[in-house]
C-alpha cells in the first residue's frame, strides 16, 4: 500500500501558463520584427546597395580586413530567419528555447539594422565592438559591485554615488600624485562609501534603498560643490592623465579578436579577471558558500556559527572597492577630466545589468557588454547621421534598462533575503 | 514636528512604529520629532562648515606661512557664509518671501515623493515628472490665449495629467512586470531629460530665431500672479498649501488613501482585502506624478523667464526625497520640511552670491540631515525593539523581485 | 556527561520569557520539554544555542559553566539543534548545507566537495537516513529535509541534540520513522531534548518530561506516572477538555464544488493538479496533508487570490472560478488565511483599521470616497467586545496584540455577517490553548448556523477533532476520504500518497 496508486488522469483542459503566454508574445514579436526588417531594411534600400563593414582598425598589423554584403539580401535573409524563429517559438512545445530564440532574433535584428544604416557606405564594425568593450567596463564593474552586496542580501543602490565620488577623488589624487595614487584613492573612496552604506543598512537598519539614495544625493552634492569650489580654482587638479593601453604580445595581433580584447588599458583586463575570480570565488570557495548562504537564509548561516554581520560588512566594502575601481576607470582611462555628474546614471545601469545578469558574475559581464554595445551603437549612429534625432539615440541605454528590469528578457530569482536587514535578537 | 497636527482618530498611537519609523527606525515621540531634526540640522551645518573650511583653496595655500591669518580667514569665511545663509532666508521681508517662493516647488515635489512612500512606493522620478508636467504646462501656456483665470487652471491640469501619465508608466511597469520603481523612475528621469532637450529644439517649442534649446515664453495670462508688491512670491505657494491639504485629505480621509496605505504597509494584506494591488500601484504613481507635474508647472509658470530650459527641474526632484523623509511623509511634515529646505535654498543663493560658496553645499547639508536623523534615533530604536521578527515589512523594499 | 540549564531568566522589553528555568539532560537520555505556544520553550532553547544571552542563570556541562555567545560556542560545546523552521538554504544541495560553517577546504579556501559528499553518505548510511548528498533542498519533501538537519548536527559531532517541535511537519508514519532515528541517537549515547506540545508523543518517547508554563518550569514527571489529561492540565494550568464539542452534522445542499482544479505555485509548477471536492452546508470538511502538497495554492485559488489554470469552482451553483477576492468575499465567503501576519492583517494598522479591511468601501464605514471613521470605530468596539479580543483599545496597532488575539481580530471580521462558506487555513497555528478553544467553538457555531466549512490544517489532531469529513491532500490531489473516526495510521498512509481504504474519490 505504499506505492503510488495509479491516479486517473483524465487530461484536464487548462488555460495557458505564464510561460506559454510569454512564449506566444515573443513569437509574435519575432514575426513582427521579421516583417519590419523585410519592409524597412529590405525594401527600403536600393537593390544594388552594398554595406561595407571594416574588420580592422587603422595601423593594425592586418589592415584593411573588410566584409562586404548586399544590404538588401542580408535583410531578406534576416527577415526569413526571424519569421522562422517566431514560428518555432509559437509552437507551444518550444517554451524552453524561447530565450535563446529571442537572443538570436534580437542579434540578427541589430545586424540587419547596421547593414541598413551602413547601406552604400562603410562602417567600422570592429571599432564599434571595441568601444562596446570599453563602455561595458564601468557597467560591468557597477554590476559586480551590486552583486557583491546583493549576494549577501544588502541592496546597493549607491553604486552611482560610489562611482561618482571615486571618479572625483581619482581625478584630484591622480592629478596631484599620479595615476596610481588616483587609482588607490578612488578605490578607497568607494570602499569608504561602501562602509557607510554597510553601517547605515546593517547596524542602523535604515531601509537599504533610502540609505543608498541618501548616499547618492550626498555624493552628487559633494562632488558638484567641490568641482565648482576647488577644481575651478585649481585647474591643475583636474588633469590626471590616463592609464595607457597595453597590447598583449601575439594575442593582440590576431585579426578582429586582437583589437577587441587584447589591446586595452589595464582596467579592461582586470575587469575580465575579476569576473572570472568572482565566479570561482562565489561557487567554489568557502567564502562564496558562506556569502551566498548569508544572502539566501541568514538565520541558517547564523545557526551554524557564521557571523552574518561580519560577512555583510566585508562584502559590502569589497563591493565599494569594485565600484571605486569603476569610478577610477571613468576619469583615469575613459576621459581624463572630472565633470559634474559625469556618471549620468551608469551606476543604475550597472544595477540593471546585475539583474539582467541574474546575480552571476559572468551574467554581469554579458549584460555589461550588451549595455556597452547599446551605447557604442548610439555613438556610432550619431556619426553615421541616421534620421533618428540624437536625443533619442541618447535615451537608448535607459530604455534598454527599463526593458531589462521589466523582465521582458526573462527573470531570475534574486537572493532570497535580498534587502532584508538581519535582526539577531 | 508633526505631532499635534495628526489627523484625529487615525494617527498611530504613541510609541507605535508608523511608516517612517519602520523605514528609518525613528520613534515618534514629540521630543524625537522636534529635537532630533533640530540636532540633525545643527550637525549637518557643522559638517558643512568643515567642508567650507577644507575647500577654501586660497586660504589653504597660506596655512604654512601664516597659520594665524589662515585660521582667521577660515573662520571669517564660514561666518560670512552662514551669515549670508541666514540673511538670505530670514533676514528681511524680501528674504522671507524668497524662502516661501523657493519652498513652493519643493513642497509639491516633496508631496509627490511622500504619497509614494505612504503607499510603499519609492518615487525617485519626481525629476522626470516635473520635466514632463512642466513642458505640458508650458505648451498650454503659449499655445492658447484665454484670460488668466482660465489659462492657469488649464495649464495646471495639463501638467497634472502629463506628470500623472509619466509617473503612471512606472506604476504600470511595476504592476504588470514587477520592475522595481526605483530603477524605472530613475531611467524615466533620464529619458524625460532628453525628451525635453528634443522638444526645446523642435519647432513647436523653440523660441524662433534661436538655435540653442530654449522655448518661447508662456503667455502672460498663464504666468502666476505675484502676491505682495514686487516680490517674487506668487500664487504657486497658495497652490502648494492647497496641495498639502489635498494630500492630507486623500491619505487620511478617503477610501482611496486607506487603500494606498494598506497596500503600502502590506501588499498581500491589501490583495487579501480585495484591493487591486496593480491598480493601486498605477494610481499611486499617477497621483505622485501629478504632484510632480505641478512642481514642474511651477518651475515654468512661476519662475522667470517663464520659458523651458534644459534640465529646468534641477535637483528639486532629489531634494524632494530628503524632504519627504524629513517630513515623515506626512503632508504637514512635508510642508514644514519644505519651508526649511526653501530657507536653505534661498539662503544658499545669497551664500553663493555674497560669500562665493557654491549652492551645491545645500544638497550636501540636506543629505547629512537625513543621515543624522536616522542614525542617533536608530540606536535608541534598537534598544526598544520588541519582536525580533516583525512582519518582514520593516523595509519598503525587499529586493527587485516578483 | 550532563547538560544543565540552571536558573535561566530572560527578560525582553515588557515580557518575561523565561523565569528561573531549570532543565538537565544526561547521556543516552530523552527529556521532553512540554509547553503551550508562548510558554518560553523556544526562548530557552535559543539561549542554550547561544542565540540569546540570558538575563541571569547559566548553562553547564558536567558542572562547568559554558560561555555561549553565539551558535559556534554551542556547537563547540557539543550542542546541536534541529530547529522547528529548518535552517537550510533552499537553493543549496544537501552536501553544501551540511558542510556550511564547517567546510572541508583545500588551499585558499577552495571547497572540497568530494569530501563533503562522502561525509553525508557516511552519516546517512550509519544512521540509515537515506539522503542523497547532491539533491537540492527545495526539491526535497520536509521529512527528508529534517534528516538533513539531523545530519548537520551529527556532522558537528554533537553530544546533546535539541529537537524543536520536530513532528509538526511529519505524517504519523513518518513520526514512527523519526522516533526510530531518535532512539538510535539515544542508543549512541546522545542526550536529547525533545520540545513539543503534543502530549502523546512526549509520553511515547521521553524518559522524563519537564513542563513549562508562562516562562517557568512547573513540573517534572516520569511518563509512567501521568496520562494525557494530567499533562494537559499541568501545561495549561487548568483542567482542559481536549475534545471539540459538537453535535452530529446535518449536511444540506452543496455549497462549494470544485472540479478538476489546476493551480500553479510561484515556481510555476502544478501545485494543485486536477483536484475535485465538495463541501455541503452544515458540515465541516477538513483537509489533512503534509505541508507543501498544494493546500496553500488550493485555498488561495478558492478565495480568488491566485488564478487557476483549469477546472471549475462553483459556489451555490454559480461559477466563481475567475472571480476576484472581493467578489467572492461579497458572496459571503469568510476566509481565515494561512499566515495572519502576511495577508490577514496590516500589522502597522490599528485594530479599527484592520476590522474594516473587508468593508471599508461600503456603507456605513464609508460614504462614497469618504471614510467614516466613527462608524468604523463603532464596528471595531462592538466586535472586540463580542469576540473577546484582548486589547487596551481599538486604536493600538494590531502588531502589539498576541497571536491569539490577532487571530480573533481576523475571525471577528470574517464571521461578522451571514456566512455561507468558511475557508480557514491553519486557523489555530501558533496560538494559545484558550484562543484555540474559542476559535474552534466559533467555527462549529458557524457550521451549526448552516455554513459550509472547509478547514485546512497540517495538525492532524485539529482536523480529526473538528471535521465531519476528512480529505487527505497529497501531491495536489485528494488522496483519500475518511470518517473522523478513522485511525491515524490509515490517514497517515494516505498523507504519504497511498490510497486510503475508505478512499472513495
Amino acid at each position: 500500500m505504499t506505492a503510488n496508486a495509479p491516479t486517473v488522469t483524465a487530461e484536464v483542459k487548462t488555460r495557458a501558463t505564464p510561460e506559454e503566454r510569454r512564449a506566444t508574445a515573443i513569437g509574435v514579436i519575432l514575426v513582427l520584427l521579421g516583417a519590419f526588417v523585410f519592409w524597412i531594411f529590405g525594401l527600403g534600400v536600393e537593390s544594388g546597395a552594398r554595406s561595407n563593414f571594416n574588420l580592422s582598425l587603422p595601423g593594425e598589423r592586418f589592415e584593411n580586413l573588410r566584409w562586404e554584403v548586399s544590404s538588401q539580401w542580408l535583410a531578406f535573409i534576416v527577415a526569413a530567419t526571424l519569421a522562422f524563429l517566431g514560428g518555432f517559438v509559437l509552437r507551444r512545445s518550444q517554451v524552453k528555447r524561447t530565450n535563446l530564440a529571442l537572443a538570436i532574433g534580437l542579434s540578427l535584428f541589430v545586424l540587419a539594422f547596421l547593414t541598413w544604416a551602413a547601406a552604400d557606405g562603410s562602417f567600422s564594425l570592429v571599432g564599434m565592438l571595441r568601444s562596446s568593450v570599453l563602455l561595458s567596463v564601468p557597467v560591468t564593474l557597477g554590476a559586480l559591485s551590486g552583486l557583491m552586496c546583493e549576494r549577501v542580501a544588502v541592496i546597493n543602490i549607491a553604486i552611482e554615488g560610489q562611482l561618482l565620488t571615486a571618479a572625483f577623488v581619482g581625478t584630484i589624487m591622480g592629478s596631484a600624485w599620479g595615476i596610481w595614487a588616483g587609482l588607490i584613492g578612488a578605490m578607497l573612496t568607494g570602499a569608504l562609501l561602501g562602509a557607510v552604506l554597510a553601517v547605515l543598512a546593517i547596524r542602523y537598519r535604515i531601509d537599504q534603498i533610502i540609505a543608498g539614495v541618501v548616499i547618492n544625493i550626498f555624493a552628487l552634492g559633494l562632488t558638484s560643490f567641490l568641482a565648482r569650489r576647488v577644481l575651478s580654482e585649481a585647474q591643475e587638479l583636474n588633469s590626471p592623465g590616463r592609464f595607457p593601453s597595453i597590447k598583449i604580445p601575439v594575442l593582440g595581433d590576431i585579426p578582429v579578436v586582437g583589437s577587441l580584447l587584447f589591446n586595452h588599458n589595464m582596467f579592461v583586463y582586470v575587469t575580465f579577471l575579476l569576473v572570472i575570480a568572482l565566479h570561482f570565488g562565489l561557487f567554489y570557495t568557502r567564502w562564496g558558500l558562506r556569502s551566498r548562504s548569508v544572502g539566501e537564509h541568514p538565520k541558517a548561516a547564523d545557526t551554524v556559527g557564521i557571523d552574518v554581520y561580519r560577512i555583510r560588512y566585508r562584502n559590502v566594502i569589497y563591493g565599494g572597492l569594485i565600484a571605486g575601481f569603476g569610478g577610477a576607470f571613468l576619469t583615469l582611462a575613459q576621459v581624463s577630466r572630472f565633470e559634474e555628474n559625469l556618471t549620468a546614471g551608469i551606476g543604475f545601469i550597472g544595477l540593471a545589468a546585475m539583474i539582467f545578469g541574474r546575480w552571476m558574475p559572468l551574467g554581469a559581464l554579458g549584460a555589461g557588454l550588451v549595455f556597452g554595445f547599446a551605447r557604442a551603437l548610439q555613438q556610432k549612429l550619431g556619426i553615421l547621421g541616421t534620421p533618428i534625432p540624437s536625443e533619442f539615440l541618447s535615451m537608448t541605454p535607459y530604455i534598454v534598462t527599463i526593458i531589462v528590469v521589466a523582465g521582458v528578457v526573462g527573470r531570475a530569482r534574486p537572493p532570497a533575503a535580498d534587502g532584508q536587514p538581519y535582526i539577531k535578537d | 514636528m508633526t505631532d499635534g497636527v495628526a489627523p484625529p482618530g487615525n494617527e498611530r498611537p504613541e510609541g507605535e512604529p508608523g511608516w517612517y519609523s519602520r523605514v528609518t527606525g525613528v520613534g515618534s515621540s514629540i521630543r524625537q520629532a522636534t529635537v532630533i531634526p533640530a540636532l540633525a540640522l545643527v550637525s549637518a551645518l557643522i559638517i558643512g562648515a568643515f567642508i567650507i573650511a577644507v575647500t577654501d583653496v586660497d586660504t589653504i595655500r597660506i596655512w604654512g606661512d601664516d597659520p594665524g591669518e589662515a585660521f582667521r580667514l577660515t573662520f571669517s569665511g564660514i561666518a560670512d557664509a552662514y551669515k549670508a545663509l541666514f540673511v538670505g532666508s530670514f533676514g528681511s521681508i524680501r528674504a522671507i518671501t524668497e524662502t516661501l517662493y523657493a519652498a513652493t516647488p519643493l513642497i509639491f515635489a516633496g508631496l509627490a515623493v511622500a504619497v509614494g512612500f505612504q503607499a510603499g512606493l519609492f518615487n525617485i522620478g519626481a525629476n522626470g515628472q516635473m520635466h514632463i508636467g512642466g513642458m505640458a504646462a508650458l505648451w498650454v501656456g503659449f499655445s492658447i490665449s484665454v484670460p488668466a483665470f482660465v489659462h492657469i487652471p488649464v495649464a495646471l491640469m495639463a501638467a497634472i495629467v502629463a506628470g500623472a501619465i509619466w509617473g503612471g508608466i512606472a506604476g504600470l511597469l511595476k504592476a504588470r512586470t514587477g520592475a522595481h520603481e526605483v530603477i524605472t523612475t530613475i531611467m524615466l528621469n533620464f529619458i524625460a531629460l532628453y525628451l525635453v532637450d528634443y522638444w526645446l529644439k523642435s519647432s513647436v517649442f523653440q523660441q524662433p530665431g534661436r538655435n540653442d534649446p530654449i522655448s518661447q515664453p508662456a503667455a502672460e495670462s498663464a504666468q502666476f500672479p505675484t502676491l505682495i508688491g514686487n516680490y517674487r512670491l506668487n500664487i504657486g505657494f497658495l497652490l502648494a498649501l492647497a496641495a498639502v491639504w489635498f494630500v492630507w485629505w486623500l491619505m487620511y480621509r478617503s477610501t482611496v488613501g486607506y487603500e494606498f496605505r494598506a497596500v503600502g504597509a502590506n501588499p498581500s494584506g491589501g490583495k487579501y482585502a480585495g484591493m487591486s494591488v496593480a491598480w493601486i500601484y498605477v494610481s499611486v504613481m499617477a497621483v505622485s506624478g501629478g504632484l510632480g507635474g505641478l512642481a514642474g508647472a511651477n518651475q515654468i509658470l512661476g519662475l522667470e523667464p517663464y520659458r523651458g530650459l534644459s534640465n529646468f527641474a534641477g535637483t528639486i526632484g532629489f531634494d524632494a526625497i530628503a524632504l519627504a523623509l524629513l517630513g515623515r511623509s506626512h503632508p504637514i511634515g512635508v510642508l514644514l520640511a519644505g519651508l526649511l529646505f526653501g530657507a536653505l535654498r534661498s539662503g544658499g543663493r545669497e551664500m553663493q552670491g555674497a560669500a562665493g560658496i557654491p549652492i551645491d553645499l545645500v544638497l550636501v547639508v540636506q543629505a547629512l540631515i537625513i543621515v543624522f536623523i536616522a542614525a542617533p534615533a536608530l540606536v535608541r530604536a534598537i534598544y526598544r525593539i520588541k519582536a525580533p521578527d516583525q512582519d518582514g515589512g520593516t523595509t519598503v523594499s525587499t529586493g527587485w523581485g516578483t | 556527561m550532563r547538560l544543565e540549564l540552571k536558573g535561566i531568566t530572560k527578560q525582553f522589553p515588557g515580557v518575561l520569557a523565561n523565569d528561573d528555568v531549570h532543565l538537565s539532560v544526561g547521556e543516552g537520555e530523552i527529556v521532553a520539554l512540554l509547553g503551550e505556544n508562548g510558554a518560553g520553550k523556544t526562548t530557552l532553547m535559543n539561549i542554550l544555542y547561544g542565540l540569546y544571552t540570558p538575563t541571569s542563570g547559566e548553562v553547564l556541562i558536567d558542572d562547568e559553566p559554558l560561555e555561549l555567545h553565539s551558535p559556534s560556542d554551542a556547537i563547540a560545546a557539543g550542542i546541536g539543534m534541529v530547529h522547528q523552521h529548518f535552517m537550510l538554504v533552499p537553493v543549496f544541495t544537501v552536501a553544501e548545507n551540511v558542510i556550511l560553517g564547517d567546510e572541508p577546504a583545500k588551499r585558499a579556501g577552495w571547497l572540497d566537495k568530494q569530501r563533503a559528499r562522502k561525509t553525508v553518505r557516511d552519516i546517512s548510511s550509519r544512521y540509515k537516513l537515506d539522503v542523497d548528498p547532491d539533491a537540492v533542498i527545495e526539491d526535497l519533501p520536509v521529512g527528508i529535509q529534517q534528516r538533513v538537519e539531523i545530519i548537520k548536527v551529527l556532522e558537528r559531532e554533537a553530544r546533546f541534540v535539541v529537537f524543536d517541535e520536530p513532528t509538526s511537519v511529519l505524517t504519523p508514519t513518518e513520526v514512527e520513522g523519526f522516533f526510530n532515528i531518535v532512539n538510535g541517537l539515544k542508543n549512541d549515547g546522545k542526550g536529547i531534548i525533545f520540545i513539543s506540545h503534543k502530549l502523546g508523543e512526549a509520553l511515547e518517547i521521553a524518559d522524563r518530561i519537564v513542563i513549562m508554563r508562562r516562562g517557568r518550569t512547573v513540573a517534572e514527571v516520569l511518563p509512567a506516572d501521568v496520562d494525557e489529561e494530567k499533562l494537559a492540565e499541568l501545561m495549561v494550568g487548568r483542567p482542559v477538555d481536549l475534545r471539540v464539542h459538537k453535535e452530529e452534522a446535518t449536511p444540506g445542499d452543496v455549497v462549494l464544488s470544485v472540479e478538476h482544479l489546476v493551480v500553479l505555485d510561484d515556481r510555476h509548477q502544478r501545485a494543485v493538479d486536477g483536484l475535485s471536492l465538495e463541501v455541503r452546508a452544515g458540515e465541516i470538511v477538513g483537509i489533512a496533508g503534509v505541508q507543501g502538497n498544494g493546500q496553500t495554492e488550493l485555498v488561495e485559488s478558492l478565495t480568488g487570490m491566485r488564478p487557476s489554470l483549469g477546472g471549475i469552482v462553483r459556489l451555490n451553483g454559480e461559477d466563481i472560478t475567475t472571480n476576484s477576492p472581493r467578489s467572492i468575499h461579497k458572496r459571503n465567503v469568510a476566509h481565515v488565511p494561512e499566515d495572519r501576519q502576511k495577508s490577514g492583517l496590516v500589522l502597522s494598522f490599528t485594530v479599527t483599521e484592520n476590522i474594516v479591511l473587508d468593508s471599508y468601501y461600503e456603507a456605513p464605514v464609508s460614504r462614497g470616497i469618504l471614510m467614516n471613521w466613527s462608524a468604523a470605530e463603532e464596528r471595531a468596539l462592538r466586535l472586540v467586545e463580542e469576540y473577546d479580543v484582548r486589547t487596551p483599545s481599538v486604536d493600538v496597532a494590531v502588531s502589539t496584540l498576541s497571536g491569539g488575539n490577532q487571530q480573533k481580530v481576523i475571525v471577528a471580521r470574517e464571521f461578522d455577517r451571514d456566512v455561507a462558506l468558511v475557508i480557514a487555513s491553519q486557523p489555530t497555528r501558533g496560538i494559545d490553548v484558550g484562543s484555540i478553544e474559542y476559535i474552534h467553538s466559533r467555527i462549529v457555531e458557524e457550521r451549526d448556523n448552516n455554513a459550509a466549512v472547509l478547514i485546512v490544517s497540517s495538525e492532524l489532531d485539529e482536523i480529526t477533532a473538528l471535521s465531519d469529513r476528512i480529505l487527505v491532500m497529497y501531491d495536489g490531489k485528494i488522496a483519500g476520504e475518511f470518517d473522523p473516526s478513522a485511525s491515524t495510521t490509515e490517514i497517515g498512509l494516505a498523507m504519504l500518497g497511498s490510497q486510503g481504504e475508505a478512499g472513495a474519490m
